[in-house]
């Protein structure tokens, strides 16, 4: 019963929009937007509060008339087969979609029987689904009563009852804790990489798109702004963040200026003894550094290199940071990188795909979708 | 979309609105006791105001049931509309709208829902004003009940609209209130509106009220007269109104929106 086995790509967007009136004039919540999405791919949609990720999905999903552009979700015509898009899809809105006072059995069979699924086969799924989502034991429980955690997996059970091939999740992991998360996290990576389910998901945590995400598209006024895989962005945006504390503060003023003339330094700031060196890819970098300063007689009591987080690449975009509480490591690279946001975004196209070397700490599957835009 | 899935999807919403409402039935049994309280409390008095020359104390009944009737549909259903806000708020309503399931099923397996509790009510309604005094013939009775469904059909369809379109129970309460309430009066359901009783303002204000044409046409019946203009009337408008109140209400399902 997967839906549409043959498809290659599973979203194809073309100038899509939607203008909203409201009483101070039009807003222009999405404009002009394009985008693709393989199956297979899981693909995260990040951007701040208002950016257009929710109308984006909604529109995607047949519950938002676009105001212009075209869509293909699914192997079917968004303006034109809308009830085929819906068949093919399942979407998991952010405030979920259950009843209080159903069981957890009851919303799973009506949910069945709402996409046209037999009494039988609706009590199979129903009891699968149970399984493949850790309910199992829950299913005569009233809705209310289930923990937040529990819930939103019954809500991400809902939109897999008729086993699409394609899921639209919608801040799946807003307003849980952090254990609660990370579980959520295994069973959308198990919907993948068991189901082969090309899951589209809606983020502002910037490390649930970085642990997730095979690639992430950011909005920011209703646009793309970038485009890659998590590595990618951090690298091709960023840089990476060389950390050098010195044993004393009289060589910082030498530190520095030997600094500027190392290749691959981007920039250099001092703030006491600690120097802060934003480097191209800091796996290769270190050996010149630490030469030049050599060279110029500096001593070095430590030196790190941090990769940077999405958190930085954000920053560098958008001019604004997601949120507070992502967890954030090192300062942002670029002062003033608030003003250069959109030539940063240019640039990121145009740079090479360097330093797979340095995309070592998070897992390969990013690097077979990396390669191709 | 075939008709035999449409049927289909609206058992599907019926039966699941149906199982919610009876796992809390206070409010069924709210509506039940409001009109019965009408017709213990008010109801003695009405037979000394509608005494037409020589008309004896049932036919004040077979006035009064049937306005009562008449103002049960009216604020039982309106007020349904309540309900879908905080169907929408959890999100019920968008999940249910990103499945293939007909847009009127959506609307209708509920607004079927809301008869059957109306049907029940009134039903209730009928048997208390029998045990007081009631006297009107079995047929007139189940016309106006069948008047009563009509009824329900398009006030529950236009509150579900309209509650979809504001949603928020702060814009909806005052709306339907403000409308409600001058509706009801000029419909003459507590006394009749007519040429001799009102002055001429308020006669022919009464007459662009489509309510009146229903309640006139619900008292014709409970009289036992079934085929005159005014129950004719009565008929046209009722239906008429079932099939703009239901065009809006699936309107709504379909293009809802933020």
């Amino acid at each position: 019963m997967t839906d549409s086995p043959g498809i290659a790509e599973m979203i194809q967007v073309t100038g899509l929009a939607k203008t909203f009136k409201t009483k101070r004039g039009t807003v222009e919540a999405v404009r002009g937007l394009d985008l693709s999405v393989r199956a297979g791919e899981i693909v995260g949609f990040l951007g701040p509060n208002g950016a257009g990720k929710t109308t984006t999905l909604r529109m995607l999903t047949t519950l938002l008339e676009p105001s212009g552009g075209t869509a293909v979700v699914a192997g079917a015509d968004l303006l034109r087969e809308p009830t085929e898009v819906r068949k093919r899809i399942g979407y998991v809105a952010q405030t979920g979609g259950t009843d209080g006072a159903c069981t957890v059995a009851e919303e799973l069979i009506t949910q069945a029987e709402l996409y046209r699924l037999g009494a039988a086969e609706a009590r199979q799924r129903c009891a699968a689904l149970l399984k493949q989502l850790d309910l199992s034991g829950l299913e005569d429980r009233y809705v209310k009563t289930l923990s937040g955690g529990q819930k939103r997996r019954l809500d991400i059970a809902l939109g897999l009852v008729h086993a699409p091939g394609l899921v639209f999740l919608d801040e799946p992991t807003t307003g849980l804790d952090p254990q609660s998360r990370a579980n959520l996290w295994t069973h959308v990576r198990r919907l993948r990489d068991e189901l082969n389910t090309t899951v589209f998901l809606t983020t502002h945590y910037l490390d649930e798109a970085d642990a997730l995400c095979d690639r992430i598209l950011i909005i920011d006024f209703g646009r793309i702004v970038a485009e890659g895989t998590p590595e990618e962005l951090k690298h091709r945006i960023s840089g990476d963040l060389v950390t050098i504390e010195l044993p004393g503060d009289r060589d910082g003023e030498t530190a520095l200026s030997a600094l500027k003339n190392v290749e691959g330094v981007r920039d250099a700031t001092l703030s006491g003894k600690t120097l802060r060196v934003i480097v191209d890819a800091g796996g290769q970098q270190l050996m010149g550094i630490m030469r030049a300063l050599d060279a110029a007689g500096v001593p070095i009591a430590s030196i790190q290199l941090a990769r940077p987080t999405l958190d930085d690449v954000f920053l560098t975009l958008t001019g604004r940071s997601l949120r507070d509480d992502s967890p954030g490591s090192g300062a942002p690279p670029q002062p003033g990188g608030a003003a250069g946001d959109s030539a940063g975004a240019a640039n990121l196209d145009a740079s090479d795909p360097a330093a797979e070397s340095a995309a070592d700490e998070t897992a390969a599957p990013s690097d077979v979708t990396g390669s191709s835009r | 979309m075939s008709l035999a899935s449409t049927l289909r999807d609206t058992r599907l919403i019926f039966r699941r609105q149906l199982r919610l409402s009876l796992r809390n039935p206070a409010w069924l049994i709210i509506g039940v006791i409001q009109p019965i309280l009408y017709l213990a409390l008010f109801g003695p008095l009405v037979k000394h105001f509608v005494s037409a020359p020589g008309a004896s104390s049932d036919q004040a009944w077979r006035i009064f049931v049937p306005g009562l009737l008449v103002q049960l549909g009216l604020f039982g259903s309106l007020f349904v509309g309540f309900a879908i806000i905080a169907e929408w708020r959890a999100g019920v309503i968008e999940r249910m709208r990103v499945t293939p399931v007909s847009r009127f099923a959506l609307l209708f397996g509920r607004v079927l829902r809301d008869m059957i509790a109306l049907l029940v009510q009134s039903t209730i309604l009928v048997l208390t004003g029998l045990i007081m005094g009631l006297r009107a013939p079995v047929g007139g009775v189940l016309f106006a009940l069948a008047f009563i469904a009509v009824l329900a059909i398009s006030m529950s369809s236009l509150s579900y609209a309209v509650g979809l379109a504001l949603k928020s129970e702060d814009s909806l309460a005052p709306l339907l209130n403000s409308v409600a309430v001058p509706v009801l009066l000029l419909s003459g359901i507590l006394l009749p509106i007519t040429r001799q009783s009102a002055p001429s303002w308020l006669y022919y204000l009464s007459r662009i009220n489509p309510f009146r044409y229903i309640v006139d046409a619900m008292r014709e019946v409970f009289l036992g007269t079934y085929a005159d203009l005014t129950v004719l009337w009565g008929t046209l408008i009722s239906l008429g109104l079932a099939v703009v109140c239901i065009m809006l209400g699936v309107r709504r399902f379909q293009i809802d929106s933020a």
